[in-house]
């Protein structure tokens, strides 16, 4: 099975502060892939560089390759990376209420979305927009609506719409159902999921909801401090998380519900640049020793594996 | 921390350069800015006449500094009767009930169709063209504009818990506006006042341009600008002097408005 | 919708009707006597009887007011009490003269301010940040009337490219109106787009950092592909606002430049009217004038609906 995206040694800088690190991330063709981590931890700027949409002044390194693609993606120029956007790679942002043209019918910007990279003309454009609504279980009638005149889980499958309006080999979710109600996030979840399963999409799905990863994804990556600390199958990962980190990521949010008490990670998370050097965690864990000033080496395979250099669950399994 | 910005260091310096200028024609130019001199007309620029003469021989760097008193009388009268009238009336309209407020910002709006110039030109018809029109009419069209402005950051200051504990003491509402209103929107009527002077110098030279300004012979910038007219095309200097003179003192203004304006609150920088 | 075009349209009809009080009590009613005014105080008071009765001027004020105004609504301005002709065709005719200018003056400003303003938001952000401050200040320093002195001073006297002054009709010789019309309306226009854009540049910045710019630039779009389809709309709204304001800017600056190029609008014509102590017309151009402002705000509030669908439901 050939591989989606692959990512390799990818680094976010602004100026001279890396905010991402040595970054390695691979989907296969079909797979739904979780990217875990609290805020800050470079997940998004992951996904916007994937996409080549990072802000001005905050560069990217390392290599971003898509199957199908015969050009990398960083430092791709405009005219390329245009062609990429919206056909081969999509994307679902956080923020609904903002992100669709408050002046444009909502007709239209799906319509937009396939006239751009011509997947369809004009008169046939119409008929998918609907086509695309009713998938995503919104009537026929809100082509027609602006945006304002839609509630914010509507919004947000207008823009799942528009994100799988050409098939895309990847959609990237970030957080988009964090600014929804609890109520309404189940369905759009759902709705992500059966669009990229009806396409064999691969899926990319960001959040720092755990239970949400464990619902959607198959594989997921946990990533710190702009770096992936652990990756691996779901079930493998959340029952026996290898890295300081993931554990007390779950204890925290304690999924399994065995412990009674409350658990938190201790301390904060640093601000952007100042995270200290060796194992980006240590600062945090109660493990770290002097070793832990060395950067700890990636343990396992690219999909399955961790990086700490004292890891949970060695002498206890 | 608060650091001096360059529009205010700009704008405080040109406005400093002009009134001192105002200050320094009372008592000495280098000629007599209204003596006609027929032997010596439309001189050129030299060691004389810096700025050469016109066509009745008077010195024009002499005029400028003498007409820089009326731009600065014109427009602190004029500034005066805008911020007399605007502040009470904004602060009235922040502090009344919805309706009767509501009334203020209308009749307000609606003297915004009635812009300084036109104004100035009707107070010219009706009472005669003169200094004193000119100012009570450019000071009358500059009321909305303080209005609105004083308007909106006293709303700010009646929603403030002093203000609330005051009212809830039970202090009349004349003592508050007094108190608690007015000294917390100085800052406000500074930055108003400052950008309302531009106008007014805008105005007034239009004015004096068109002949229903200043009258002769007290030397106005406008009026040079007109009189420079018919030597266009002999002696352009004549045009290019009063009218630098008008632009700078105007940029100096605006300049001085914005940078005082940046200064009290810099989160407003940029927008506008 | 409808409730909204309603309340604009009362607004409108309210201001109009309230500055019409305005000017009649101020311009026919605080001097006193209009007869007395056009003939000079050394006229003889038969003589001022007489006009008064000529022109109706001995009737109750509230008849004078709802002649007057019934007049203007059928386009008939009255009779000048001094030249004894009839102010309406006048008016129109000189109104026409003005409005070539402001409009072509607003036209420059536009085609100066869009792509300028637009272009600095999207490229060299702190570079053309400050030449436009500096730019906009001094498109605000200097008024219209004087960059119309400098304008001569350098196209008509220095290079010889252009008449400094004067007016032909377009039906007349539409070369030559052309280059009369150059002048004067790069003087208003400049100025003014100087001015406007500063906030075309400002209203592009805040469109940039929207959510659906990025949107539309994860769909395929290319950026400024994005900024004109999804953008420009958008930056139109507080852009739409300023236009108005500086619309009723042009129409006051045309009266100064008219002078400055001696062009017969009705700028001229007010001055004139001033000038001869003509109150009744003077009235009516003031009037015309303040008809434009307020027709351009209401204009103006219209456009927002068109633009801005959100406005549509409220």
């Amino acid at each position: 099975m050939n591989d989606v995206l692959t990512v390799r040694g990818l680094s976010v800088t602004v100026r001279d502060t890396a905010l991402v690190s040595d970054v390695d991330l691979t989907v296969g063709a079909g797979e739904r892939v979780g990217l875990i981590g609290e805020s800050g931890s470079g997940k998004s700027l992951t996904a916007l560089s994937i996409l080549g949409l990072l802000p001005e002044d905050v560069r990217a390194g390392g290599s971003v390759r898509l199957d199908g693609v015969d050009h990398e993606l960083v430092g791709a120029d405009e005219r390329r990376m245009s062609r990429v956007r919206g056909r081969d790679i999509a994307m679902v942002f956080q923020e609904p209420m903002t992100a669709l043209n408050p002046t444009m019918r909502i007709g239209d910007q799906l319509a937009e979305a396939m006239l751009i990279h011509k997947t369809l003309a004009k008169p046939a454009a119409r008929t998918a927009a609907a086509d695309l609504l009713d998938r995503v279980q919104l009537p026929a009638e809100t082509l027609r609506a602006y945006p304002h005149q839609l509630s914010g889980g509507q919004r947000q499958r207008v823009v799942l719409a528009l994100a799988l309006a050409n098939d895309p080999a990847l959609l990237i979710c970030d957080e988009p159902t964090t600014a929804l109600d609890v109520t309404v996030q189940a369905l759009v979840l759902d709705l992500i999921v059966r669009g990229v399963v009806d396409r064999s999409s691969a899926l990319l799905f960001i959040t720092h909801d755990l239970a949400v990863v464990a619902t959607v994804c198959e594989r997921v990556l946990v990533m710190y401090g702009g770096r992936v600390v652990e990756a691996g199958p779901v079930a493998e990962v959340f029952t026996r998380p290898r890295h300081r980190y993931t554990e007390g990521l779950l204890a925290a949010s304690d999924l399994e519900t065995t412990s009674r008490r409350l658990t938190t990670i201790p301390g904060n998370v640093p601000p952007a640049g100042r995270f200290p050097s060796g194992c980006v965690f240590r600062t945090r864990c109660a493990h770290a020793t002097a070793l832990c000033e060395e950067t700890p080496p990636w343990t396992g395979s690219e999909t399955a594996g961790f990086a700490c250099h004292h890891p949970a669950g060695v002498g206890n399994d | 921390m608060k650091r001096l910005n360059p529009s205010l260091i700009a704008g405080g310096v040109i406005v400093t350069v002009i009134v001192l200028m105002a200050l320094v024609s009372f008592v000495w130019t280098p000629y007599d800015a209204t003596l006609v001199t027929p032997t010596s007309r439309l001189l050129k620029p030299s060691w004389e006449h810096w700025f050469g003469t016109d066509k009745f021989g008077r010195d024009v760097l002499s005029q400028i500094m003498v007409g820089s008193r009326t731009t600065l009388f014109v427009g602190v009268v004029a500034v005066g009767v805008a911020a007399v009238i605007g502040v009470p009336l904004g602060i009235l309209a922040a502090m009344v009930r919805r309706w009767p407020s509501e009334v203020i910002m209308r009749a307000n709006d609606l003297l915004l169709a009635f812009p300084a110039l036109l104004l100035a030109i009707m107070f010219g018809a009706v009472f005669g063209a003169s200094t004193l029109t000119a100012m009570v009419a450019i000071g009358i069209a500059s009321v909305p504009s303080f209005a609105r402005v004083i308007r909106s950051g006293a709303l700010q200051v009646m929603r403030t818990e002093y203000v609330l504990a005051a009212r809830a003491a039970g202090r009349q509402p004349f003592p508050i506006a007094l108190r608690h209103v007015l000294p917390n929107v100085t800052s406000l009527i500074t930055v108003q006042a400052s950008v309302s002077f531009a106008i007014a110098v805008l105005a007034e030279a239009a004015l004096s341009f068109l002949g229903y300004g200043t009258p002769p012979p007290t030397p106005s910038w406008g009026r040079m600008l007109q009189e420079s007219q018919e030597f266009l095309f002999t002696a352009p200097r004549l045009a290019i002097f009063p009218g630098i003179a008008i632009a700078i003192a105007v940029l100096g203004f605006n300049l001085l408005g914005d940078g005082l304006r940046d200064r009290f609150d810099p989160k407003l920088e940029d927008r506008r | 919708m409808i409730l909204r075009l309603i309340e604009r349209t009362g607004v409108f009809l309210v201001s109009l009707a309230v500055s019409s009080i305005l000017v009649f009590a101020f311009m026919a009613v605080l001097p006193g006597d209009p007869a007395r005014v056009a003939l000079g105080v050394n006229a003889s008071d038969e003589a001022v009887a007489e006009l008064r009765r000529q022109f109706g001027l001995d009737r109750p004020l509230p008849t004078q007011y709802f002649d007057w105004l019934g007049g203007l609504l059928h386009g008939d301005l009255g009779t000048s009490y001094v030249s004894k002709v009839a102010i309406g065709p006048q008016v129109f005719d000189r109104l026409q003269v003005t409005l070539w200018l402001v409009v072509a003056g607003m036209i420059i400003a536009l085609v100066v301010a869009a792509p300028a303003g637009t272009v600095m938001a999207a490229r060299h952000r702190k570079i053309s940040g400050l030449a436009l401050s500096a730019f906009s200040q001094a498109g605000v320093a200097v008024p219209a009337f004087l960059a119309g002195i400098l304008l001569i001073v350098v196209f008509a006297v220095r290079l010889g490219w252009l008449p400094a002054n004067g007016w032909t009709p377009p039906a007349q010789d539409p070369t030559m109106f052309l280059k009369q019309l150059i002048l004067p309306a790069l003087s208003l226009g400049l100025v003014q787009g100087a001015v406007l854009t500063r906030y075309v540049r400002s209203a592009v910045l805040d469109v940039l950092r929207e959510d659906y710019l990025r949107t539309a630039r994860a769909k395929g779009l290319r950026p400024f592909q994005a900024l004109w389809r999804h953008g420009l709309r958008n930056a139109a709204v507080p852009v739409v606002t300023v236009l108005g304001l500086q619309l009723a800017t042009l129409l006051i600056g045309a009266v100064v430049v008219e002078r400055v190029f001696v062009i017969p609008g009705l700028g001229s014509l007010l001055l004139d009217g001033v000038s001869n102590r003509d109150l009744l017309l003077v009235q009516d151009v003031v009037m015309v004038l303040v008809l434009a402002v307020l027709l351009v705000n209401f204009l103006v509030d219209l456009l927002y609906v068109a633009l801005d669908p959100r406005l549509r439901t409220a």
